[in-house]
Order: C-alpha cells, then sequence, then structure tokens
C-alpha cells in the first residue's frame, strides 16, 4: 500500500471516530453558551447508546433506535435542567450524578434484558446505520487523487457522518443568524438583560438544553448502532469529555470545535495505527502520550498558551431574579 | 417572603439532607423493582452483608478508610470554592509515589518506611494536584476541566509507566513488583492480635486509624487555623477576602495541594494496605464517590465519617448482594451512589422552600399561641 493510500485511510478513520465527537461537542456547545455546565455529556451519550441499542434489537429499525435514544438523551437534559435551572442546584454536580448514574443504570439494565454481562446481543443489517455510496462514486474510483479522495473519503460513511459534518454549518446559523441563537447567547452572558427585555431565561435556557439533548442522543445512537454493531457497557470511553474537550479548544463556536474534534478524532484513529510502529525521526511513540495529547493539548488551550478561551459570561451560574 | 424565619441548624444539617437521602433511596427501591427483584430483601441482605458478620464489618470499614480519605480531599478543596473533581487521579498518582518509595527504599525501618509512604503520597498526590490549581490560580482556566483532563492524563501516564517501567522483568501483566511484606501497613486484625483479641481477618489496616485522625486534623485545620480561615474566606468570598488582605490565588493552590495530598492518601490503604503493590486502576472511582461522601456530609469532617461509613456499607453490602442475587451486579451501587449524588447534591435545594414555608407556618402559629 503505498503511503497516498494509507492517508486516505487514516483520515477515513478520522471522520469515523470524530463525528460522534463532533455532534457531543455541538451539543454541549448548545447548552453552556446559555450558561448551563454540561459534563454530563458522556452519561447521556451512554444512555443514547444504549437505548439505541436496544430498541433497534427489538424492532430490528435503526431508525427507531435514533428516535429512542434522542427521548432518552432529551429526558436526561430535562432532569438536568430540572437540577440545574429550576432547583438551581449545582451544575457541575448534576453532570458527574448523570454520568455515574447512567455508566451503572445501562450496565444494570442490560443485564436484566439480555443477560450478556452489560452488552446488548449483535445487531443486524436492519437494525444498523449502512453506509451510503454518494452518486458517481464508483465510477470516479479509478480517477487518481481526487476520484480515490471522493470515493473512499467522502463517500461509503452512514448517514449519521453526514449529518454530523452538517450539523456544524446548521448549528452556527441558528446560534448566529437567527432570533432564538441571539437570544441563547444572551442568556448566557447576561441573563439580567435577557430578563429585562421580557423574554423568560428558564425558558431559554430550557430550550438550550433541549437542543444539547437532541444533539447528544444523535451521538448515542452513532456509537451503538452505526459505528458499532451493539452496545458494550461504558463503551463511551471518555468521548463524552474528550467531547467537552473540543468545545473548550474550539472557544465555545462550532467551526472550531469541529476542527478541534477532527483533531482529536485523528489521534484516536492514529493511536490504534502507531501501536509499535516506529516514527522514523522519532522512535517508537507511546501510544498513551498520543491517547493523552487531547487532554494535555486542551490544558494547554486553557492556560493560555494557544490563545485566550473566554467562557460565556454566566456559565455555572443559576439565575436568581431579584425581588 | 419577609415573614421567613430562619431554619434551625438541626433541619438544615439533619432533616433535609436526609430527606434528600431518603428520595435517593426510594428512587433506588424503584430501579430494583423495575428489573424484577424485591425492595425489602436487597435491603435485608445488603444491611446482613454490610454488618451481619466480623470480617463483613472489617470490609466496610475497609471501603469505609478510601471514601473518608476522597471525601475530605474534595472537601477541603470545596470550602475553598474548588470543585475538584480530580481527586481519583491525585489519588491515582499518590499511588504511584508509594510504590516508588517502597519499592525503592526498601532497606528502611518500618516505623520510617511509614513516614516515608505517608509523605510520598501526599507529595505526589499533592503535586498532580498543583498544575490545575497554579492555572486556576495564575491563568485562571477553570479547575473542574482542568483536573478532568488530568484524571485521562494520569490515567494515560500510569498505563506506560506500568507496562513499560514498574513491570518485572518475564511479567505479563501490567503490575509493580510486590512490595516487601515487612514494610506494608499491618491488618487490624493483625494489631487486634498483639493485645490478645481475637478478630476475623479482613482488609481492614493502620490506615482505617490514620483516616480517623486525618478527619480531627482536617477539621483542626479549616475550623481552627489561620490557613483554614483564609481558605474559608476565599471560598465564601473571594473579592472581600482580597479586601481583607488575603490573597485568594495563594489559598486555592494551598487548598488544592492539601486536597491532593488527602486523596493521595488513599493509596496508604489500597497499595500499603491491601494489594500490596501498584495494580492499574486501583482507584476505581473511589475518587467520584468521595464527592458523593462530601456533600451529604456537608463538606465536614464528621459529616464525611458518617457518610463514607454508609458508602462503605453500600460497597460491602453490594458485593453481598451480587452474590446472593446474580442479576442485580455491583452496577446497583454505581445506581444507588449516581442517585445520591443527585438528590443530595443536585437536587438538595428541591425541598427547602417547601419545608422553610412549613416551618415558618408552625412556629408562627406557636407564636400565636404563645400570645394568646
Amino acid at each position: 500500500m503505498d503511503n497516498f493510500q494509507m492517508v486516505v485511510l487514516l483520515l477515513d478513520a478520522t471522520m469515523r471516530t470524530s463525528t460522534p465527537l463532533i455532534l457531543a461537542a455541538l451539543a454541549g456547545m448548545f447548552s453552556e453558551r446559555a450558561g448551563t455546565i454540561n459534563l454530563a455529556l458522556e452519561g447521556m451519550m451512554l444512555g443514547g447508546a444504549f437505548s439505541a441499542a436496544c430498541v433497534a434489537y427489538y424492532t430490528d429499525s435503526h431508525w427507531l433506535g435514533l428516535g429512542a435514544a434522542v427521548l432518552t438523551t432529551i429526558a436526561l437534559s430535562l432532569l438536568h435542567g430540572f437540577a440545574c435551572i429550576t432547583h438551581k442546584g449545582n451544575q457541575v454536580v448534576s453532570g458527574m450524578a448523570i454520568n455515574i448514574l447512567m455508566s451503572g443504570l445501562t450496565a444494570l439494565v442490560g443485564i436484566a434484558l439480555f443477560s450478556q454481562g452489560g452488552k446488548t446481543p449483535a445487531l443486524d443489517h436492519e437494525a444498523r446505520f449502512q453506509p451510503i455510496t454518494l452518486p458517481g462514486a464508483d465510477a470516479v474510483a479509478n480517477v487518481p487523487v481526487l476520484g480515490s479522495l471522493y470515493s473512499e473519503l467522502l463517500s461509503g460513511h452512514n448517514i449519521l457522518v453526514y449529518v454530523a459534518f452538517l450539523a456544524v454549518p446548521a448549528s452556527w446559523w441558528v446560534l448566529y443568524r437567527t432570533r432564538f441563537g441571539l437570544r441563547l447567547r444572551a442568556v448566557g452572558e447576561n441573563p439580567g438583560a435577557v430578563d429585562t427585555a421580557g423574554i423568560s431565561v428558564v425558558a431559554m435556557r430550557y430550550r438550550s438544553v433541549l437542543c444539547s439533548g437532541f444533539l447528544v442522543g444523535i451521538s448515542g445512537a452513532y456509537l451503538s448502532t452505526a459505528q458499532g454493531a451493539s452496545f458494550l457497557s461504558d463503551m463511551t470511553a471518555g468521548k463524552g469529555y474528550i467531547a467537552l474537550a473540543a468545545m473548550v479548544f474550539g472557544k465555545w463556536r462550532p467551526f472550531p470545535a469541529m476542527f478541534a474534534c477532527i483533531l482529536f478524532g485523528f489521534l484516536d484513529a492514529a493511536a490504534t495505527r502507531l501501536q509499535g510502529v516506529s516514527v522514523p525521526g522519532i522512535g517508537e511513540v507511546p501510544v498513551q502520550l498520543v491517547q493523552a495529547l487531547p487532554y494535555i493539548l486542551t490544558v494547554i488551550l486553557l492556560a493560555g498558551f494557544i490563545g485566550r478561551a473566554v467562557a460565556p459570561k454566566s456559565l455555572g451560574r443559576p439565575y436568581v431574579k431579584e425581588r | 417572603m419577609s415573614d421567613t424565619i430562619q431554619l434551625p441548624r438541626w433541619i438544615d444539617v439533619g432533616v433535609l439532607p436526609l430527606m434528600n437521602l431518603m428520595l435517593a433511596f426510594l428512587i433506588s427501591g424503584l430501579v430494583v423493582m423495575a428489573i424484577g427483584e424485591d425492595p425489602s430483601e436487597v435491603v435485608r441482605i445488603m444491611l446482613y452483608g454490610a454488618f451481619g458478620y466480623e470480617e463483613a464489618v472489617g470490609y466496610t470499614l475497609y471501603y469505609t478508610t478510601n471514601f473518608i480519605f476522597t471525601g475530605l480531599a474534595f472537601a477541603v478543596a470545596f470550602h475553598a470554592g474548588l470543585f475538584n473533581i480530580g481527586v481519583e487521579g491525585q489519588a491515582y498518582i499518590g499511588g504511584l509515589g508509594v510504590t516508588l518509595a517502597a519499592l525503592y527504599l526498601n532497606w528502611l525501618p518500618f516505623p520510617v518506611m511509614l513516614v516515608v509512604s505517608i509523605l510520598a503520597a501526599a507529595i505526589f498526590g499533592a503535586a498532580w494536584a498543583y498544575i490545575p490549581a497554579y492555572l486556576q490560580a495564575r491563568r485562571g482556566s477553570h479547575v473542574v476541566i482542568t483536573t478532568i483532563m488530568f484524571n485521562f492524563i494520569a490515567s494515560s501516564l500510569m498505563v506506560y509507566l506500568l507496562v513499560n517501567v514498574l513491570r518485572p522483568q518475564g511479567s505479563m501483566t501490567p503490575e509493580s513488583a510486590a512490595i516487601d511484606e515487612n514494610l506494608t501497613l499491618p491488618y487490624i486484625h493483625n494489631m487486634a492480635a498483639w493485645f490478645g483479641i481475637d478478630m476475623a481477618s479482613s482488609p481492614l489496616n493502620f490506615s482505617f486509624v490514620y483516616a480517623i485522625a486525618c478527619c480531627v486534623l482536617v477539621w483542626l485545620f479549616i475550623w481552627h487555623t489561620r490557613w483554614g480561615y483564609a481558605i474559608r474566606t476565599v471560598g465564601a468570598n473571594a473579592a472581600a477576602a482580597t479586601f481583607a488582605g488575603i490573597e485568594p490565588g495563594r489559598y486555592i493552590i494551598l487548598a488544592m495541594m492539601i486536597s491532593g495530598g488527602l486523596a493521595g492518601f488513599m493509596a496508604l490503604n489500597e497499595v500499603m494496605g491491601v494489594q500490596h503493590r501498584l495494580l492499574i486502576d486501583f482507584t476505581a472511582g473511589y475518587g467520584f464517590v468521595g464527592i458523593a461522601v462530601a456533600l451529604m456530609g456537608r463538606n465536614h469532617p464528621f459529616g464525611i465519617f458518617l457518610s463514607a461509613l454508609l458508602f462503605g456499607m453500600l460497597y460491602q453490602g453490594g458485593a453481598e448482594l451480587s452474590f446472593e442475587i446474580p442479576t442485580i451486579t455491583n452496577d446497583m451501587v454505581v445506581v444507588i451512589q449516581g442517585l445520591v449524588i443527585l438528590c443530595t447534591g443536585a437536587l438538595e435545594h428541591m425541598f427547602r422552600p417547601r419545608v422553610t414555608q412549613m416551618y415558618t407556618a408552625w412556629r408562627l402559629r406557636q407564636r400565636a399561641q404563645e400570645a394568646a
């Protein structure tokens, strides 16, 4: 295999690994731009993945699975909202609680339903999202460079991959070009001003966590019914936190967050290929270092060494209306 | 609402947390029913598993020891207004310190070794907490995000070290060499035997005694020293602290380092006390449970001791449970943990308005009667 082919394969894998990150990072962004910290991405993703796998297994329909995943994550985000917005509870604590709860609950219910040690049974063809061949991909496959880029890299993914990449401009448009987006961002910066304008801060924040739940549900379904073929206990393996890191790395903005997700996805894809391989000039790179790189980069960024990441001003502060 | 009356302390620190806890247990009961088991049977097995026989009590207190350390660790940072989500990673790195000391200074006599390993655990844990603390205090990066990142970095680092450096030659499992038997912490049942008391053997070891001592020390530190006062002031109102001549950054770093040190002590129990070697992921989520322990114990050492005992009970009872009822695995304990954090932490204010209202009505009626 020549080098070009290898790079294409690596980028192809990057698209698949960055998809759940992009969806979850956008989810986190919606919630945090309105002022609610969302550490619960990891747990919501896990819950979504589990419901998708269960429902897809019983109904043999990946679309119903996706619907179940989205309903689950929306329910969880409402719970998060109930604690953080209605009862002004601590947002970090609520997020951690949902993560721990879902890590236990998915395994427990999985064992009760299928008795396979927390796994769900393998899904067959209809129950999974299948790769789509883009029009003309086969025809141009033999064209050098561009043809193989189109047929190998862009074509042949399942629909959720395309959804994730399209969700980025869509989110950008919603956040920066609609009235809803303006209000959402305003609630995260200066809720008092929004309240003065006669818009309910609570309602806006609930809407933002609903958007968040919707998006993270898709990423959960992707893990268990598109990328994988069943649910495994703790299958998110920190992806929710990586997405959170990517969101911070992208400074709470859609396109930079997407690039961060692609970078982190690339590191993930590269890590599996680098195992035991000696890189010319550097020697053998420890896989653990590549795995830790997203976190290290995020810390360095947060420390202000790569530009400045400024969080929404009222992030983490419950809104208390003056009496 | 000008006619509200301040809730008395016994409601604030007693009744309200209990109501939240009851809610968590109620939902847990519903979960048990949902998967088709009998909640009362589950409670009976758990109580028996935790306290029913001598060995069980030992195990319960052994788990309690871990939770005391991680709970205290979280609480100290919390008094400075910081969320130290990184207790897990700090405990993990603390384990590295303890192991290195025990493996490379193994010629030291035991009493010296004891002090050295306590110091090693504290220094390594504190060092791992220092970086996020420094970044929060001096560069304004949020400690929640950085400590989460540091947990993952710690985990990668330890896998690397265990696989490539600490693993003895010829061994396939990624764990360190065994610690010399003369240097490990004595078990409580062995200590009891010195005084001629016969006790069932359990993993409960000397570190439990040390954990209790730490409770007292943390209490003295937070409420009876100048530094503790400064830390609480920074946590309550950083602007006021600055005005009073307390530089918040210094005390943020101090609180985080003490927090990391306390987290590191968990390794004393696990590495020096029970496993006698460094295992991969030996922290097993105890650091995260520490959040629940501290929140339930209202960040007071005595409260932390009580809630650590409750979680110790849940862990040991849960282990018994998975023996008795195969459909209920240890994951049930994780669910209960999550619910306890949710109800006592995130939803802690849920009952307050209602309870305040009821209490106010009752007091007003009482006053009216007194007047009549």
